[in-house]
This record gives C-alpha cells, structure tokens and sequence, in this order.
C-alpha cells in the first residue's frame, strides 16, 4: 500500500449510499423492525448517523432521543434539536438527571472525588484526563482527576485505583440510563437502536459496555473519525456541528475526547493506525506525517495498548462450551 | 537475602495476589513486559504505583509512570532501589 497524505480520503457520496442501503437492509431485513430510534447529542457521529437513517428510511420512521443530564452542554441539545429539524425527524426529550439521582450516580461520583480532593462541593466542575504527549515519551495511560472552582481556578491529581474505579463506575451510570431510555423508545414503536460509535471508539474502546455500546446496529463502527468527518460534510449536517471539538459531554468540566481517552489528535491517531494496521513501517509513516520513526512506533504501541486492554469490552457474555 | 532480591520478592507477591488470583505459576518472568504479557492494564497501573508509594513510602512522579521504570519486575527493582537508594 502506498501511504499519503490522502490515505483516508473516501468517495463519501458512493459510502454513504452504500451504509444507507446497509442500514435499511439491516433494519428491515435481519432486524425485522420498522425503524429507527437514535440518540442525539449534537455531536458528529450520532449526527451522521441519524442523517443517514432519514435519507434512507425515510424521516417519519426515525426517532431521535435527546437525554441531557445536569453535566451535559446546554449546546448538545439545540445541535441537536436543529439537526433534527432540518432532517423533519420526530424528536424526544428525556431529561435523565432524577434517574441518575435515583441511582445516585452523583452522590457515589462526588464521594470518590471527595477522597482525592476533600474541598471539593457541588460548585465545582470536574474532568478525568489523560497524558497527551504520547508521541513525545513512552508512557503508560494513567488517569488524572482535575476540578475547577467557580472562579476558574484548577487543581488537577492522579487518581488512586480506587477513587479513579468508583468515578468511572458512577458516571457510566450515564450511559447505562442512556442505553435503557433508547430502548424503551424503540420497543414500544418495535424500531431499531442505531448505535453511534465510529472505529475509533469502538476498537478502542471507547465506549461503556451495555451503555452507548448497547445497540442493534453498528454503521460506523469500521470508519475512522477523518472519515466521519467526510460523511458528515457529505450529509451537510451543518458547520457548528462538524466544527465542535469532540467532548465526552459526562464530565461538567468539559473533557475533550483528545485529553479523556485517546491523547492525540485525530488526524495523527487515524493515519498512525491505518499505517499500522497496512503494516506501513514506521520510516514511511513518519515521513508522511513528519513525525521521526520513533514518534511513530510509540502511537503505535499506544493504539495497540488500548486495543488490547479493552477487547473484554467488545466479548458477548462468555458460555462454558 | 540482599535489599533488591526482598524488592523483587515483594514485587512478585503483589502482582500474584492482585492479578493473578494468587496463581504463582502465571508470574511473568522477570523481564516480561506486563503489558505484553496482558497481566496488567491501565488501571492495574494505577494499582501498582498505589502499591510503590504505600510499600515504599515514595511518591512516583507523572514523569516516572514510563515502561522503563514499570513495566517488568527487572524495571521495577531497579526503579525502586534507585528511589531508595
């Protein structure tokens, strides 16, 4: 394979005709349903994928599930519904912060936080990230907890294994609630549950189990984010959508995708993987991406890392044979 | 026994009780890499530097959560008595 700059560039209109036919096929043909239920978030994924099952379901059998929660931005609901306008598909509002309060999702989050920061309250906004200097120096994915007073200011701790479990534990309650509402939409119209995640967070794992990775369908779950973005372009699903850096919209702080999980940009993350995953030596890669050899090898044992370390994510329920 | 064969013992402790539900015969060799081995993850990471500073008493910093220094118990023992030392 010969590896440029260009190595991710897709015909989008041919793909996404293709992942259209796909998706009603599936849909209709394996599934046996009758539509489509999607949660939408304003972001680009769930954005291109309720586009895609409008264009080719057509709009009245499409459902977009909006489910804000006391951490999400007050952004992701107006992309959101304004997509949905334009697309003239149905739409719900689910606030999820009293089941969330139920589960006390934010009592067992703020305890755990409090044992690694004790001043912390409720005014207080918090985040997890992660090292992002992954092609500078060799290192392990080790978790900080940052949190930031009303005033802006910021104080930011590595995590020990217990506080960092109980915090990732309870905010996963997020997704879990997410998961079960979108469900609950879709049997009671017999429709399908369209999941969201591209390659990136699905081989990477970047995802909660039986949360947002609970879906009938996957569509995008082989394209790289780069090629998202191309789809996206192609479904004109708008410049504020397609311009928004990427969050995990669950920490009130406003955690980027990059600093979260996969601490490296897109652009570089993708085209190391797909050099990667062509077996592009690490000489070629990094001339393509002005990177030196040895800045390649460790994005590449980086991405395998995660690969690895998160394959029980992607396992079904393991039976004795 | 000298001060780095009881560091590498205890080394081969934690991680048999902790990650290997106590099974001494899946302790990796000592120069295995953890990660290549699969025996311990991100998260068993975090477990294991929780283990340095409480055993040892020395705080690990950012820049010393590295595979030079962690990733094998030959890395630890010598990251650990260097600290030490």
């Amino acid at each position: 394979m010969k590896f440029n700059k260009d190595s991710l560039k897709i015909d989008a209109g041919r793909v996404a005709g293709e992942l259209a036919q796909s998706v009603r096929k599936q849909i209709r043909g394996d599934l046996k349903k009758a539509g489509a239920v999607i949660g939408i978030s304003g972001g680009l994924d769930s954005s291109v994928v309720v586009a895609l099952c409008a264009k080719t379901l057509g709009p009245e059998r499409v459902v977009g599930i909006m489910m804000p929660e006391e951490d999400s931005s007050p952004d992701s609901q107006t992309l959101a519904q304004d997509l949905a306008d334009r697309l003239g598909i149905k739409t719900v509002l689910e606030n999820i912060t009293p089941g969330l309060e139920g589960m006390e999702c934010y009592r067992r989050r703020d305890e755990a936080i409090k044992r690694v920061f004790p001043e912390y309250d409720s005014t207080y906004k918090n985040k997890i990230t992660i090292p992002t200097n992954i092609l500078e120096k060799e290192t392990f994915n080790f978790f900080n907890l940052t949190i930031e007073r009303p005033s802006g200011e910021k104080k930011t701790k590595r995590m020990p294994p217990s506080a960092y479990l109980q915090i990732v534990a309870a905010s996963n309650l997020k997704q879990r609630l997410r998961m079960t509402t979108l469900y609950y939409h879709a049997e009671k119209r017999n429709y399908a549950v369209v999941g969201t995640a591209n390659k990136d967070e699905h081989e990477q794992g970047f995802f909660v189990k039986y949360g947002d990775g609970g879906a009938d369908l996957k569509p995008i779950a082989h394209l790289f984010k780069m090629q998202v973005f191309q789809l996206a372009e192609e479904l004109a699903v708008g410049s504020d959508i397609i311009g928004r850096v990427p969050t995990t919209d669950t920490y009130s702080a406003g955690s980027t995708q990059e600093e979260f999980f996969f601490g490296l940009d897109f652009y570089r993350m993708d085209m190391l993987w797909h050099a990667m995953e062509n077996k592009v030596s690490p000489a070629e890669a990094a001339a393509v991406l002005d990177l030196t050899p040895q800045q390649v090898e460790r994005g590449y044992a980086n991405i395998q890392r995660k690969i690895d370390a998160t394959e029980y994510l992607r396992l079904y329920p393991l039976e004795i044979e | 026994m000298t001060e780095q064969d009881k560091i590498r013992q205890e080394i081969k402790s934690f991680i048999t009780e902790l990650f290997l539900m106590g099974d001494e015969n899946e302790c990796p060799g000592d120069s295995d890499s953890f990660m290549k081995e699969g025996v311990i993850d991100s998260t068993g990471v975090l477990e294991l530097v929780a283990f340095i500073e409480d055993k040892y008493g020395f705080s690990v910093e950012d820049d010393e959560m590295t595979p030079a220094n962690l990733d094998s118990i030959d890395n630890l023992v010598i990251f650990i008595s260097g600290k030490l030392g």
